[in-house]
């Protein structure tokens, strides 16, 4: 058994808080590059470039990419064998993102009830935390800020198995093509298929944070990544929808088991920025 | 492959200003503008609505569509790049018929801003998202006017230098992002 005190904890998540709203996933800036090479439209090659510029900028001024710094998305994979002291485990979480948004002077974004009074919680707290218990004596801690603009953009629906696969590729490209330039593109798309409702919202989100430089493991959904990439791409959104052949940077999917009725289809979009960032607590 | 056209322009805005103005041309817009965003426009159209004088005069101004993060010390500003237009759309064409000339957001805008923009004679541009450091380099100084209690969302009158632009949506209603 291996004990971890609270406070390594908030110290963690305030560090990648902070972190992974100043400094640019390599393979996005990479993917990026490649997109500018491509493309021959001088606003959307201006586009790319002010993004690239604006990467450098952040990093050199630890500043935040974007002003939306998001709600924080916090995954957990706690192993089995770690024993939590000093105090509440959430607690310490919410702990590490008020005093990451608080010291790295980012934008606190939650308001207290969706409805009534829309109050500033003023630290941006709480956020939302996925736990997984795992093998293992370490916890593996992961930031997602998630903008509102391309959240806004995501969707969910419960398609009936004879829609199949042009039904599911169909429901993906058209809510990319329905977000349009919201979400500011190029977009990561994050897909989730199977599962039940909740489980393929999960899994849409956390498909985002496969490396984009890995495809999916199973062949035929390689292929299905592979052909939906090409065909958003094909749609001449472009960087911030003014056009262009870059739509999007990947398409991700998490595919799971589900109900014989059931075929739910998940789409969580992701702007450019693309904010995560990791750390292992030994 | 064409080459953009590129306009300097300074706020106020006039009809005959922006007049030259097209769907996908770049701006390098200069002088006072103001942000604001949903909380804040929701304000607005309360005070429209009951006939009170607005915290700043609308005629030939612009609204960036803003909530920037916190300035570090020594600086005038934090992250400063567009949010979303739509949702602002529901509020925009009162403020047009008020004497506003230009928005700054982000993303297509509803047929009535449109026909409204029209109507009126304005212009929507569009900033680049995520580009919140570039774009906080043209801001020159920012002060708190209105709506203190909004905190991030409270109205700032903003002086900008040569803030980059593009047209989305011109004064003869051609848009960007249908063209």
């Amino acid at each position: 058994m291996n004990e971890i005190d609270i406070s390594r904890i908030i110290s963690a998540v305030k560090t990648l808080c902070m972190e992974a709203n100043y400094l640019i996933d390599p393979i996005v800036r990479e993917r990026l590059r490649i997109a500018l090479k491509k493309e021959d439209l001088p606003i959307a090659r201006e586009i790319l470039e002010m993004i690239l510029e604006n990467h450098i900028l952040a990093h050199e001024k630890q500043m935040p990419i974007c002003q939306d710094c998001g709600v924080v998305v916090v995954f957990i994979e706690l192993g089995q064998d770690v024993h939590i002291v000093g105090g509440d485990f959430y607690e310490a979480i919410q702990e590490g993102v008020r005093r990451g948004y608080s010291d790295g002077y980012l934008r606190k974004s939650i308001v207290s009830d969706p409805i009534f009074g829309r109050k500033n919680t003023q630290d941006n707290t709480p956020a939302i935390i996925h736990t997984e218990i795992v093998q293992g004596n370490s916890i593996q801690i992961t930031i997602a800020p998630k903008g509102g603009g391309a959240e806004n953009m995501s969707e969910i629906k419960m398609l009936k198995p004879a829609d199949g696969i042009e039904g599911m590729k169909n429901f993906i490209i058209d809510c990319v093509k329905r977000a349009g330039g919201n979400p500011c593109p190029p977009v990561i798309v994050g897909v989730g298929v199977g599962g039940d409702f909740e489980q393929c919202a999960l899994m849409a989100k956390k498909a985002l944070l496969r490396p984009l430089n890995e495809p999916n493991s199973v062949l035929e959904w390689a292929e299905v990544e592979r052909d939906l990439l090409a065909r958003i791409n094909d749609l001449g959104i472009g960087p911030m929808g003014t056009g262009g052949k870059t739509t999007a940077l990947a398409v991700q999917i998490i595919q799971k088991p589900c109900h014989m009725a059931s075929l739910p289809v998940a789409v969580n979009i992701q702007c450019h920025a693309h904010r995560h960032r990791s750390i292992r607590v030994e | 492959m064409k080459k953009l056209r590129i306009h300097e322009l300074t706020v106020p805005l006039t009809a005959g200003s922006i007049a030259p103005l097209k769907a996908g041309d770049k701006v390098l817009l200069s002088g006072i503008i103001y942000s604001a965003r949903d909380a804040a426009h929701k304000r607005l159209a309360e005070m429209i609505h009951r006939g009170d004088s607005l915290p700043f005069d609308l005629a030939g101004q612009v609204i960036y569509y803003l909530s920037p993060s916190p300035a570090k010390p020594g600086m005038i500003i934090g992250s400063s790049g567009p949010t979303s237009s739509y949702r602002l759309d529901s509020y925009t064409p009162a403020l047009l018929e008020l004497g506003l000339k230009g928005m700054i957001g982000k993303g297509a805008r509803s047929r009535e801003v449109i026909d409204a923009i029209v109507k009126n004679r304005a212009v929507y541009f569009m900033a680049v998202g995520g580009a919140a450091v570039k774009m906080a380099q043209s801001i020159v100084s920012a002060r708190m006017i209105a709506f203190p209690d909004l905190e991030t969302e409270a109205i700032l009158e903003l002086k900008i230098e040569k803030m980059p632009l593009f047209v989305a949506v011109d004064a003869d209603g051609s848009d960007i992002f249908k063209i």
